[in-house]
């Protein structure tokens, strides 16, 4: 009952005339980054955050979180009508809801994936409602040990489950970890990697510079090199009469939506998985669990139905450990975490105690977008037919403008938009060399987090470094990490004992580049 | 064949090194019962283990393992390379001439030369861009974008807006 005057008082901030304004503007732009091929809600995201300073700060992060939406709803229709994935949490869409388009049903595609999506996204704010107060209160009993732990378990995941080179990505949390060391050192206050005393890096290097630099800037030189010719769009008619027909459709497919739904959000908590790995997994299932298998990959509308469900709760899911713990679990999540903290709102349990109006009208806000996405996408599509069809240099250049001057905004510094550039070029570098950049971003973000929690426990113990494992729950976080970072070294020495002489770390199970 | 997983891994391990060089100027020791390690640690010692993953990139590129994928489509060399260019370029003139200005000259070096589009499309994007700009950044936002020595001609602009 608490729970329910809690939600409805959300809505009250929610879905009043400017968050609800925001709503349909932060969905109908999500949709269309989404369904750019080559831009996902990541980028989506890390291009508007500096220009979300035209609203108040819940506002801002209500636009920002509709967007993350709208990119997840959106990355189906470049998937389905070009057959190229609008963001990576769409490659699964592409296998079975490309062949429906080319076998003229574009139409019903869109339908399955937006509806599943509307179904995959509102099980799994339900479920976010229902788990968000137990989590924080869990929270409520941390102190700098647990977060160091939790942080640390975080971490690891990357190793245990992320799926790309165990070196690679050690290097890139490494790498994220120093970078978020540049400034002023958290204890003493002294000036630390200021690299010859230069003035632009005493505040710090900001996880938006990075961001903008890796996801706007490397994103568009990678799409260059990975996108020579334009693809042929599908056409998609859409009546009132195939929207019925459509939702008739749905119905039989309860069950597979259900499994996605449920998956989806608990793929998407782990901070390493998230809304791709969610996908594949669901589409997986679904053939398993299917009648007829033999028909996925030749235009199955199940295909369509459960990565679309499974990545939208995806989504929401991974929104629950930022918003609980303050640990995302995303790169999105991590840019929404570190607007949050730009905006003086901390991510953890206690921001459910201090700003339940805002937290509140979040979660009701989530439920907004949902509705509103469906609607949106499902009315827009014979526009987004039309800007598919735009031609990529145009985008190109406007995103680079972007981030340029979005760059500039938050600081009107000059160095930021070097950094920008320099961090796109090596953006673009490393993740042509298969450096995954998720933990980069993600280390960056929580860089700050980790070591201010892991000194603050040694002075308060004097030192004592048992300090982490004398508590229950940090223990068990520490042990996990543990088991996250030893598990694939021994499954490596195992593999390469049997079958190859070198050190081999490729794992096919997790894969992803952004979400 | 250049590997260039190899010069990626170099030019981590240099950066490493580089990190770890600036790190050690705070103390990277622990200071015992006081209370654990100092200012400099956190970055020397991840820098430290940052060096060892990427020696060991480098030493497993070097020992011939099916790890070198890394290879450029030679042929989307050139528009990614005018990119770089135009984009560093255009970041320059940002601080010479100014925001709008810099930002005009590229959309339309991009549009027109790059992307091959009529000049119609080229100019109309490249002039609509920075008024928006102006519009958003400065009028709405108050965020002044640099001016360099075309400030004067914003005065007017001023007088009309503030």
């Amino acid at each position: 009952m608490d729970l329910l005057t809690l939600l409805s008082d959300g809505f009250a901030t929610s879905l009043s005339p400017l968050n609800l304004m925001i709503v349909i503007l932060g969905v109908t732009a999500g949709l269309f980054i989404g369904a750019m091929p080559g831009l996902g809600s990541v980028n989506g995201v890390a291009i508007v955050l500096p220009l979300t300073f035209i609203v108040p700060p819940a506002s801002a992060i209500i636009l920002l979180a509709a967007i993350y939406y709208g990119a997840m709803y959106g990355g189906a229709i470049s998937s389905i009508l070009l057959g190229i994935p609008g963001a990576s949490t769409a490659v699964a869409t592409t296998f079975d809801g490309r062949p429906m388009a080319q076998k003229g049903e574009a139409a019903l595609a869109l339908i399955a994936a937006a509806f599943a999506s509307f179904v995959g996204g509102t099980v799994a704010v339900i479920l976010f409602t229902l788990f968000a107060v137990p989590l924080a209160d869990v929270a409520l009993a941390f102190g700098p040990a647990e977060e160091f732990a939790l942080v640390l378990l975080a971490f690891t995941t990357f190793v245990g489950l992320g799926g790309d080179d165990i070196l690679k990505t050690i290097i890139m949390i490494c790498l994220g970890l120093v970078l978020s060391t540049v400034g002023l050192d958290l204890i003493s206050g002294q000036p630390r990697l200021i690299f010859g005393d230069l003035p632009g890096f005493y505040s710090g290097v900001s996880f938006l510079v990075l961001a903008i630099g890796v996801y706007g800037i490397g994103e568009v030189l990678y799409t260059i090199e990975t996108s020579k010719s334009n693809p042929t769009v599908s056409n998609a008619k859409i009546t009132f009469k195939d929207v019925i027909s459509g939702l008739k459709t749905m119905r039989r497919y309860t069950k597979t939506m259900s499994l996605g739904s449920f998956l989806g959000f608990f793929v998407g908590m782990l901070p390493a998985a998230g809304a791709t790995p969610a996908s594949l997994m669901a589409y997986g299932l679904a053939k398993q669990t299917s009648k007829k298998p033999e028909t996925f990959g030749k235009g199955n509308i199940e295909g369509v139905v459960a990565p679309e469900t499974a990545n939208n709760a995806a989504s929401t899911g991974s929104l629950l450990p930022m918003l609980t713990l303050g640990i995302p679990g995303s790169p999105t999540t991590a840019l929404l975490l570190g607007g949050m903290v730009m905006w003086g709102l901390m991510p953890g349990p206690m921001l459910f105690i201090d700003q339940p109006d805002f937290v509140w009208g979040l979660i009701s806000s989530l439920y907004t977008a949902n509705v509103a996405a469906v609607l949106i996408n499902i009315a827009l599509i014979p526009l987004f037919v039309w800007a598919l069809r735009m031609p990529f240099s145009v985008l190109c250049a406007i995103v680079l403008v972007l981030c340029i001057v979005g760059g500039f905004a938050p600081n009107q510094k000059m160095h930021d938009v070097w950094l920008i550039v320099l961090f796109g070029f090596a953006g673009y570098f490393l993740r042509k060399a298969d450096y995954p950049l998720a933990p980069l971003v993600l280390a960056l973000v929580l860089g700050p987090l980790m070591e201010k929690s892991f000194r603050q426990t040694l002075i308060a113990e004097q030192g004592n470094i048992f300090a982490f494992i004398e508590r229950p729950l940090s223990a068990t976080f520490i042990f996990l990490s543990l088991l996250f970072f030893i598990w694939p070294i021994v499954g490596l020495l195992r593999k390469s004992k049997q079958e190859h002489p070198h050190f081999s770390s490729k794992r096919p199970n997790f894969s992803r580049q952004n979400s | 064949m250049i590997n260039a997983d190899r010069i990626i891994a170099s030019l981590i391990m240099i950066s490493a090194l580089y990190f770890m060089w600036h790190a050690v100027s705070l103390p990277i020791g622990w200071n015992g019962l006081e209370g654990g390690p100092g200012g400099g640690a956190f970055p020397f010692w991840l820098s430290l283990v940052m060096l060892l993953c990427a020696a060991g990139v480098f030493w497993r590129s070097t020992s011939g393992s099916k790890f070198q994928r890394f290879a450029f489509d030679m042929s989307m060399v050139k528009p990614i390379f005018l990119v770089s260019v135009g984009l560093v370029f255009t970041v320059f003139l940002t601080s010479m001439i100014g925001a709008h200005l810099a930002v005009f000259l590229f959309l339309f070096w991009y549009l027109r030369f790059v992307g091959k589009h009529s000049l119609k499309l080229s100019v109309a994007i490249s002039v609509v861009t920075p008024i928006i700009m102006f519009f958003f950044f400065e009028v709405t936002l108050k965020i002044m974008l640099p001016k360099g020595v075309s400030e004067p001609l914003f005065l007017p602009l001023y007088a009309m807006f503030f």
